[in-house]
């Protein structure tokens, strides 16, 4: 059974976190935790294709609170996001076997690696509130136990701090629902979760404490802050797993929660989700446009993903609501597609930051440039994660985009006013957001690989290992696959999609050409490889024709000039000046982006100075006075540790009376 | 028969809960000690009444042990350790008696509201029982609130638990062992808080539970 073989795998990954403590002293002990983390995350990985259309299979084990034990089922859900964390695994360990190698402190981040991907999958197998809540905390606590493994800098011990807050929030909101869920019958089982969905109030709240609790998990803004300072302060394969695969795991929180275990949604339902979500992709790629670090870039660009995805999740709540299955199956589908592209080009992105830093030594886009010389599969593979982020066709990003899409489109047939108006209104920022990924990607592209180095390192920058080379090149082929052939990925999805919103797509395996069709083949129909073609040729025919036209034309030019009027290197574009236009558009308001330029007067020979401030309005408008709050109420509290035996009493006898008098009143 | 039984219990359980409330406003020790046994001499009559009234022998042990440590032994020694220390001149009330009377009586309202709700289908014996019990505890805890003597807040506890061995009578089918432990675990609560009054005396000459508070303050 699926299930089982899945279970052997977290078992086989915990035995292989504890052997890692002996193994990270010996000098090849790295290699041997990551190539069994490879092979352990490659049979979950074929185990989970393989369930994903065999029916649910459940297993009962003694573990746990007494009395209910750890329930552990796997259905096609579960399927669909195993399959996504285990290829996030696996390119994960087959890219640290050589990252890894050059590691400072092995002993900090082997042993927890393997914790923290049998926590991940145990997460996606939980079948009761208990088992679900206790592996959530230890994927927490194991990604927060990475996130801090370079603990010598102090900003990586905030953002280890700031992530251990969030991460104990969010499961704290959980914990909440699940209680609501459970009602005063105290069931744990989703089993039985499912057969009792809560009353239409509860189940509002459940949402709220949902969306919250999963949300601070996955980064939707606001909760997002503890994520652009806890992925860069990982290591590089370490935040490829939280970015890509950790996040997902939150999405399926969520999804659990709220398609599996609330019964049949409310009409409103898919409004606060639409909402959250477009606000994400929005803010996200518009702090991922202003950053010059190249991982926290990534790590925003995360957020404005995840937008994405819970902007698909929406439109499924909303049009299942309200009786639009084959509709809700659509934007479900494109929801988690665009899950597993993410996973697949977000791991890439941070691998190439990764190789990027490892060869250079720096994070700052300011330093970098010119690397497509010095690394040139590197750039090549990062060129095909860029273009795929920025949902070009024929990659696979543009396919998961579209379907959303196209399952916005379909919002005029909703029959609720509100809806009506949100939905191309969540779709217009949605528009927004994906132009401006676009720019984004184009600048942490062109700043960092194409122009002239801006320092010496990014000039004495050299390729990586294979094994790094292998798994970028991996994915970027994958990337390309899920882009060229959308049908076989909805297709495969299907039965998760049918078992949530009781419909699915039109099945895509008998569509001529290995074309897809979202709704039906008369409305609108999409075909990657067709693309692909035209690309590749129109490409080749432009190459041919400069090459014929251009490169053998002669051309008078200044001597000693070899193409480059000014030698300057401070002349080519940097990073924040890419980014200036847009900046100036959106950045005043939403970052309050100051912008100070202090001219030396006319005979003085200091330079000029440029300074800009950007400033996370989450921050302002909700974390420090949240703060503030928190520290004034325990200052106030302070005082409860030092009464005397009588006032305790006194306290004791207050609170004795307070309960009796409820009593006396409404009893 | 009925009706004598049920009016001798009552009469008995209503006694416990006044002198509960004489001890209140008792703000010399020797006389709130006094007030004390008297609850625990009402007391062995009470549980020895229910003794009778339920056919239940083993209920006269309880009353026993009550006669034997609560009406005789711990209030001489209680005595003894007052004279000793010097206390029985002393007059000390945190709260002044009007108000607490006022808050006693409150509790005692309270207790019956909530008790004769809660019980509704039981034994009209246990009801009044238990609803008398519950005051008797309640104003026990208000006196080991408002008292500063650590000696008084003694007696406060004692006569919490006066009312929890009401209960316990009241309630049918209550083993004996779990009364005699309640009782020992009371004796032994005492002795050790007698000794403790004697440390605290030796340490700081007083027995003013808030000498202690001054002294961790001093310590902060």
């Amino acid at each position: 059974m699926a299930v089982v073989v899945e279970l052997w795998c977290v078992a086989a990954l915990l035995a292989l976190a504890v052997l890692a403590v002996p193994l990270s002293r010996a000098h090849a002990g790295s290699p041997i935790v990551y190539g069994g983390a490879l092979v352990l995350s490659l049979i979950g990985l074929g185990n989970a294709v393989a369930a994903l259309a065999a029916p649910a299979g459940t297993l009962a084990l003694p573990l746990g609170l007494p009395g209910t034990g750890a329930h552990f089922r796997l259905d096609g859900l579960s399927a669909v996001f195993l399959a996504i964390v285990h290829l996030c695994g696996a390119s994960a360990s087959l890219y640290a076997i050589g990252y890894g190698r050059h590691a400072d402190a092995p002993g900090r981040v082997l042993p927890f690696f393997p914790a923290f991907l049998a926590a991940m999958s145990l997460v996606l197998l939980a079948d009761d509130a208990y088992s679900f809540l206790f592996a959530w905390e230890s994927m927490s606590l194991a990604s927060w136990a990475l996130v801090i493994a370079d603990h010598r800098a102090a900003e990586n011990r905030r953002a280890a701090y700031v992530y251990l807050v969030m991460a104990s929030f969010g499961t704290f909101l959980l914990m909440l629902a699940f209680g609501l869920l459970a009602g005063t019958a105290g069931i744990y089982d989703f089993v039985g979760l499912r057969a009792h969905p809560p009353a239409a109030l509860v189940g509002g709240v459940v949402l709220g404490l949902a969306l919250l609790g999963a949300g601070s998990k996955a980064g939707l803004v606001p909760l997002h802050a503890w994520l652009p300072l806890a992925h860069p302060a990982a290591p590089s394969h370490v935040s490829a797993l939280m970015s890509a695969g950790m996040t997902k795991v939150a999405v399926y929180g969520f999804l659990r929660i709220v398609f599996d275990l609330m019964g049949p949604p409310q009409w409103w339902w898919g409004i606060p989700v639409l909402a959250a979500g477009a606000a994400s992709a929005a803010l996200g790629v518009l702090y991922a446009l202003m950053q010059s670090d190249i991982k926290r870039a990534l790590a925003y660009s995360t957020i404005e993903n995840i937008g994405i995805v819970f902007v698909g999740l929406g439109l499924a709540l909303a049009f299942t609501a309200n009786a639009l299955p084959a509709a809700g199956a659509l934007a479900l589908t494109a929801a988690l597609f665009h899950a597993l592209n993410h996973a697949l080009f977000k791991s890439l992105l941070f691998f190439g930051a990764g190789a990027v830093l490892g060869a250079t030594g720096v994070r700052d886009m300011e330093r970098m440039g010119g690397l497509i010389h010095g690394m040139p599969v590197t750039a090549f593979a990062m060129l095909i994660a860029c273009a795929a982020i920025s949902a070009l066709p024929p990659l696979n990003g543009f396919v998961s985009e579209w379907l959303i899409f196209q399952a916005i489109l379909i919002s005029p047939e909703l029959p609720a006013w509100g809806l009506k108006l949100l939905v191309p209104a969540a779709g217009a920022l949605l528009a927004l957001a994906a132009a401006l990924a676009a720019a984004c990607f184009v600048r942490l592209y062109g700043i960092s690989f194409l122009g002239r180095p801006r320092g010496p390192q990014a000039a004495a920058a050299r390729e990586v290992d294979r094994w790094q080379l292998g798994a970028m090149l991996a994915l970027a082929g994958l990337c390309v696959l899920a882009g060229v052939l959308p049908g076989l990925v909805i297709d495969a999805m299907a039965p998760a999609v049918a078992a949530l919103t009781g419909a699915r797509m039109p099945p895509q395996a008998g569509v001529a050409w290995l074309s897809i069709i979202p709704v039906a083949e008369s409305r609108s129909s999409y075909n990657g490889l067709l693309v692909l073609v035209f690309v590749a040729g129109s490409a080749a025919l432009v190459a041919a024709a400069i090459h014929r036209f251009a490169s053998r034309a002669v051309r008078r030019a200044p001597a000693w000039d070899c193409g480059f009027p000014n030698a300057g290197l401070r002349t080519q574009y940097t990073a924040s000046s890419f980014a200036q236009p847009i900046r100036r558009v959106f950045g005043a308001t939403v970052f309050s982006a100051r912008e100070q330029i202090h001219m030396p007067p006319p005979g003085d020979l200091s330079p000029a100075r440029f300074r800009l401030r950007l400033v996370d309005p989450a921050w302002d408008g909700l974390y420090l006075p949240l703060a503030r709050a928190v520290w004034a109420l325990s200052g106030r509290m302070n005082a409860l540790q030092y009464l005397s035996i009588r006032r305790y009493l006194a306290l004791v006898f207050g609170a004795l009376v307070l309960l009796l008098l409820v009593l006396a009143l409404w009893g | 028969m009925g009706s004598l039984v049920f009016d001798v219990a009552h009469l008995l359980a209503g006694g416990l809960v006044l002198l509960s409330l004489v001890m209140l406003y008792q703000d010399r020790l020797p006389a709130l000690i006094r007030m004390f046994a008297l609850q625990a001499v009402v007391l062995t009559l009470s549980v020895s009444w229910q003794a009778y009234a339920q056919g239940a022998p083993h209920l006269y042990v309880t009353a026993a042990i009550a006669l034997a440590f609560k009406a005789i032994i711990i209030p001489i020694a209680l005595q003894r350790i007052v004279v000793r220390l010097g206390l029985h001149r002393e007059v000390e009330t945190a709260l002044s008696i009007g108000p607490t009377m006022v808050a006693g009586i409150a509790l005692v309202a309270l207790s019956m509201v909530v008790m004769l709700r809660v019980t509704a289908e039981a034994d009209p014996l246990a009801r009044e029982d238990l609803a008398f019990a519950l005051s008797v505890v309640l104003l026990g805890l208000l006196m080991m609130v408002t008292r500063r003597n650590a000696v008084s807040q003694v007696v406060g506890f004692m006569s919490l638990e006066n009312g929890l061995i009401l209960a316990a009578a009241g309630a049918k089918g209550m083993p004996l062992v779990v009364e005699i432990s309640v009782a020992f675990s009371v004796l032994v609560a005492f002795i050790v808080i007698g000794i403790f009054l004697f440390r605290i005396r030796e340490r700081f000459d007083t027995v003013d539970s808030a000498a202690l508070d001054r002294f961790r303050e001093g310590q902060r």
